[in-house]
């Protein structure tokens, strides 16, 4: 009896690729944002943190859903992509990377933030002293000693985009190979009450999770912490 | 004492012994029609129905698993049968309900001819259907697809919904040109709601029939049993028909 079959791979391939690709899109999107969040003394500074949190109170239907609109046709993003000659963003992988990114934004922004926070203003008043150019300050002070929350936001990053099962659900399309994910491809399996095949993927779910959880609490002193 | 009476209230604990409370598992596809007849089945009988629309495999596994359903309204004929045959549905109280049909729909009007032709046009981007393997109206599609012989074709253009209700939401909100969708999710009092659309014939995929069973759990409740009776009586049926589901 073979454990897993093609299209299980296939889900767990597209998992991956996709999770890789949400999480290096939003070490570079959510550093300044968290850079901006830790420093600014802006009035919208509370505006600005509740919009980075609310993918985390907000249920994956509200999303998924308004994403669907907001990419369909009809919709401000759609009309956009149209115009672009990209066409529409539901049923498409980068649709998922889009979707995925505002899903997962809180999960690699806070962890970020928190450790830039933490270095406090000293060490950048030392290297303004040095003559050293905010640019430099930020490589040879704050991405080393942020280093943890970075790491810590790059694992979170992962591993939430890899159990994202809502959004996807709602916008995926459940297309093969495309939009079919791992969360999607074991709902997909208890529905038609192949439950052998979908302790397969599930167990290896929960196997995966508790891993990526344990690296995070052995690697990150922040995240022990907190 | 007044708090008790408030916590009836808010709990809905404390019918008075006359009335008593059915619980109805039913497919999402039937839950408009069957929010009317339970309407009507309560006025005339007193008692109280509470129903708990779902996917039918997610409310098979909620049965097996000791939900408190009295009656299962599935969205297939396989499903009761199932139940029956392992013990968690009362032998000979299995019948079919409604015959569901199959229409290609589009939010737009004029996009759909009323033979279907534009599915040989081929000049959409997606066709929305319900996942196969766990829907039957997805399984339907598909046979109706296969024996119109675009199956092959139109692989490419398909997106699934997870149950025929996301499918509608595809194609509702544009994202979709067409889909396959229930009939009864946009047929209202005997004509189409929005849109334009095809009544796929009959003869090209076997009868969607969905099927009713009085759960072991419902056995012994009166109420359980009379609205199994009030399903098929005059009332109910004019309710079916008239959501677009044959009998």
């Amino acid at each position: 009896m073979t454990a897993l079959e093609s299209q299980d791979w296939s889900a767990i391939w597209l998992t991956i690729k996709l999770a890789a690709t949400v999480t290096l899109l939003l070490l570079l999107l959510g550093t300044p944002i968290a850079w901006w969040l830790a420093h600014t003394r802006s009035r919208w500074r509370s505006v600005a943190s509740a919009l980075v949190a609310m993918p985390i109170v907000l249920p994956p239907t509200v999303l998924g859903f308004y994403l669907l609109l907001l990419m369909g046709p009809d919709g401000p993003v759609g009309r956009a992509t149209q115009a672009l000659g990209i066409g529409l963003l539901p049923f498409t992988f980068g649709g998922l990377v889009v979707a995925s990114t505002f899903y997962s934004l809180p999960f690699v922004v806070q962890p970020i933030q928190n450790a830039m926070e933490a270095i406090g203003p000293r060490p950048l008043e030392v290297a303004a002293t040095l003559r050293a150019s905010p640019w430099d300050a930020f490589w040879s002070v704050v991405v080393p000693l942020a280093r943890p929350g970075f790491l810590a936001g790059a694992i979170l990053g992962f591993a939430h985009t890899v159990g994202e099962f809502g959004v996807v659900l709602m916008i995926g399309g459940n297309i093969p190979g495309v939009t079919r994910v791992v969360s999607v491809q074991i709902f997909d399996h208890v529905e038609a009450l192949e439950y052998a095949r979908a302790h397969w993927l599930a167990a290896g779910m929960v196997g995966f999770s508790f891993i990526v959880l344990l690296l995070l609490y052995t690697l990150s002193p922040q995240a022990r912490r907190s | 004492m007044r708090s008790i009476v408030v916590l009836c209230a808010v709990f809905g604990v404390c019918s008075p012994a006359w009335a008593d409370e059915v619980a109805v598992a039913v497919a999402a596809n039937f839950s408009a029609p069957m929010r009317q007849i339970a309407d009507e089945f309560e006025r005339a009988s007193g008692h109280h129905v509470r129903l708990s629309p779902g996917a039918t495999g997610a409310l098979y596994a909620q049965i097996k698993n000791g939900a408190p359903f009295d009656l299962l309204l599935a969205a297939d004929d396989e499903t009761p049968a199932r139940l029956e045959r392992e013990g968690n549905a009362v032998a000979a109280t299995r019948y079919t309900y409604a015959i569901g049909k199959l229409v290609l729909w589009s939010a737009k009007p004029g996009v759909v001819d009323d033979k279907g032709g534009v599915l040989r046009q081929g000049n959409f981007e997606r066709l929305a259907i319900a996942n196969p393997k766990t829907a039957p109206y997805g399984e339907a599609a598909v046979e109706a697809l296969t024996r119109l012989g675009l199956y092959a074709g139109l692989q490419a253009k398909l997106v699934q919904g997870n149950s025929i209700a996301q499918a509608y939401q595809f194609v509702a909100s544009g994202n979709a040109e067409l889909g396959l969708l229930a009939l009864s999710q946009v047929w209202k009092d005997g004509a189409l709601v929005s849109g334009s659309a095809w009544i796929v014939p009959e003869s090209l995929y076997a009868p969607i029939r969905q099927d009713a069973v009085l759960l072991a759990r419902g056995a012994d409740k009166a109420a359980a049993l009379a609205l199994l009776q009030f399903l098929k009586g005059d009332k109910a049926r004019a309710v079916i028909r008239a959501y677009g589901y044959g009998l």
